[in-house]
């Protein structure tokens, strides 16, 4: 078990490093997807089926592609030449240190050592019964957030039709207006 | 089996390498995929930790992750719009040129 561990966890971290150090945006997309898909093979191998297909589901099929639709939208893909500057060292810096931190806690803990106990097995069937008695509540409030946050979306990507703004874009009404609802008919796509 | 903090310290590294991306990247997008990277590992944790706690039949990590996932799909559809918004004002997602607000 554990040469799959560290196949998985080698195959995620670097691809999750190429994610954030790659100059191309569609390649750092990508190499995102690669790095769901490794933690998605973590949840299943900690016996959390359910989850995993679920991340698969939603970050794999959804966010990553949310993604690439952003990085065409807003032709961003060639990033100019990274500089080697003071606030590009502080960020490592600090990164360093939350992860030293971290790592000193950890080791220091006492449920760390703690060994894997039995299979639980848990059924989606039991999930369904909490989700349905016990989490009643937090599932409504969820639906009704994702819901105003669909809504809230495609409200702020659309085109404002009045033009009251003075970014000088909606000079001309009428292209404007068919291009707010071609765009606010791509986002609704996307997100559903 | 791993221990459980092979697992944690994967964790730890996966929300480092987040973190760096998320503060030394200078575009909105690389910027929201980092903050996605930190969100996965802190999921990672409390699946972790739910498959070694001595009750996992309690299922309370996993009912977490699951709303947590639903919110971060909520958070990235919310955040590339803001990010194609600002693209639509500025003409750009270079972070260090949106500054109006700076004093």
């Amino acid at each position: 078990m554990g040469i799959t561990f560290a196949i998985i966890a080698a195959l995620t971290l670097v691809s999750a490093i190429a994610a954030m150090s790659l100059r191309n945006l569609v390649h750092c997309a990508l190499s995102l997807a690669v790095t769901f898909a490794g933690i998605a093979a973590m949840y299943l191998q900690l016996d959390a089926q359910f989850v995993g297909f679920a991340q698969i589901l939603v970050y794999i099929g959804a966010v990553a592609i949310l993604i690439v639709f952003a990085i065409l939208l807003t032709r961003s893909s060639e990033t100019p030449q990274p500089v080697i500057s003071r606030s590009w060292i502080m960020g490592i810096v600090i990164a360093l240190a939350v992860f030293g931190v971290l790592t000193k806690v950890i080791l220091s803990s006492s449920i760390a050592q703690r060994e894997l106990p039995a299979k639980p097995a848990p059924t989606v069937r039991q999930i369904g019964d909490q989700l349905m008695t016990r989490y009643v509540l937090p599932l409504e409030a969820i639906g009704l957030l994702l819901t105003a946050a669909t809504i809230g979306a495609v409200i702020i990507a659309m085109h404002d039709k009045k033009g009251r703004g003075d970014g000088g874009q909606n000079v001309n009404s009428t292209p404007s207006r068919a291009e707010a609802h071609q765009h606010a008919d791509e986002t609704h796509n996307l997100i559903t | 089996m791993v221990p459980l903090y092979y697992y944690l310290i994967f964790s730890a590294l996966l929300f480092s390498v987040g973190l760096a991306g998320a503060l030394t990247r200078r575009n909105a997008i690389l910027v929201l995929i980092g903050i996605e990277l930190m969100l996965n590992a802190a999921n990672l944790n409390f699946i972790a930790f739910w498959r070694y706690s001595p009750d996992p039949e309690a299922l309370t990590g996993m009912m977490f992750v699951i709303f947590s996932i639903a919110v971060a799909a909520a958070e990235a559809a919310v955040g590339l719009a803001l990010i194609i918004a600002i693209y639509r004002h500025y003409r750009t997602v270079d972070l260090t040129k949106v500054d109006s607000l700076k004093g």
